[in-house]
């Protein structure tokens, strides 16, 4: 669609109009062609990916020298709140997204798969750098990559990556928001049945906990 | 540091106070070095303390594969007032890994010795919670020992993504 930009003499003309609208004294005509000029049309799905892209809340996470580069997006040079993912979040169950900045311990790995399960639906996955990608330098009997335990959207690499590319990253990943139906992580990478359960013979008796049943869609 | 004159004479001090405490005397490099019987390692260590080695600056574990007695426990005993430092060493085998823990004479190493036993598996006696302090507690195995796996695994690549593919998921 073409813009047409009217000459700034014409301003004081359309405050009139504007004016006359409010007041309810345009006619007919008049008053179709004010909507068509000023109306966008979309859809729900486009709108909300639109916004939702735009206001990401990511999880304060740091796990080692790569969390310092993180720590410069939100700094004023790179500036992270230019496009609304500047809210970092300390509970998981108020963000969005989580950056794996830094080596993953085998030890560390549950930890971080319950801070994954722990967040809420949409939520989204940034592995930063060379180590919890593909263990990078330290490749030995400690680490494992990120990809073995959780789904990974966008995977930035560099040992460790300057911020404009952990930047980059995240742009990438603003795109996949926003051109992507609303889909939860499950459907999005195909891992239904992977949810945890209760092995069988387990009693919780009476006591009050938020347990994934089959079958529910939220959560978990 | 004691130069060589001194360790060899803290050395026979030992020698006529505990029978047979100090197997050998090691001096390179300006460092100091006593090595010791590790049966009686708790009453040499409270001789250095006597002497004026108050603390214990560093405990830590060595793996000299393939010379044997393969494990070493390295005590770092430092003089505060004259600022003087002597090394211990303990060599073990790897069958028996057993010495005497120091944690009552030392409270700091407590954290040390943990770590050396999580690495090179040597089991302090009389360690008040010796578990694995730094990988999980079902671990199988001491990683900083020579014989063991590196470990990690081939990195995923295009050009091998078929060969790979599944093979250590």
């Amino acid at each position: 669609m073409e813009i047409k930009r009217e000459p700034l003499s014409n301003l004081r003309v359309r405050q009139h109009q504007a004016r006359d609208l409010l007041r309810g004294d345009m006619d007919d005509e008049e008053l179709e062609r004010y909507v068509e000029e000023r109306v966008l049309t979309t859809t729900v799905e486009k709108a909300v990916g639109w916004a939702q892209g735009n206001s990401i809340y990511p999880l304060t996470f740091g796990l080692a020298c790569c969390a310092i580069e993180m720590m410069a997006i939100v700094a004023a040079r790179m500036d992270v709140a230019r496009f609304g993912w500047e809210a970092l979040r300390a509970s998981p169950r108020q963000a969005d997204l989580i950056i794996l900045s830094g080596r993953v311990s085998i030890k560390m790995a549950p930890v971080i798969r319950r801070l994954w399960d722990q967040m809420l639906e949409p939520k989204w996955a940034i592995s930063m750098g060379a180590c919890c990608s593909s263990m990078g330098v330290f490749n030995n009997y400690a680490l494992v990559p990120a990809d073995k335990f959780m789904p990974i959207d966008v995977h930035v690499p560099g040992c460790p990556p300057r911020p404009e590319a952990l930047m980059h990253g995240i742009l990438r990943l603003r795109d996949k928001i926003q051109g992507q139906s609303r889909e939860g992580w499950r459907e999005r990478y195909a891992a239904t049945g992977t949810e945890e359960l209760l092995p069988d013979g387990v009693n919780l008796g009476t006591a009050d906990i938020n347990v994934f049943k089959p079958g529910d869609t939220a959560g978990a | 540091m004691p130069d060589a004159t001194e360790l060899e004479l803290t050395a026979q001090e030992l020698r006529d106070a505990h029978r047979d405490s100090i197997l050998d005397t090691e001096y390179h490099r300006d460092r100091a070095c006593l090595v010791a019987d590790p049966r009686q390692i708790k009453p040499i260590l409270e001789h250095l303390v006597d002497k004026g080695y108050t603390m214990l600056a560093s405990l830590h574990g060595v793996d000299y594969y393939p010379h044997e007695p393969r494990l070493g426990v390295l005590y770092e005993m430092l003089d505060r007032r004259r600022v003087d430092r002597i090394s211990v060493k303990a060599r073990l085998h790897t069958d028996d890994p057993h010495i005497d823990s120091v944690v009552d004479m030392f409270p700091g190493a407590d954290f040390p010795e943990r770590e050396v036993y999580d690495m090179f598996g040597v089991v302090f006696d009389g360690h008040p919670d010796l578990r694995r302090i730094l990988m999980p507690e079902d671990y199988e195995g001491f990683p900083q020992r020579r014989d063991f796996p590196v470990g990690g695994e081939p990195v995923l690549f295009t050009f091998n993504e078929e060969q790979n593919y599944g093979k250590y998921v």
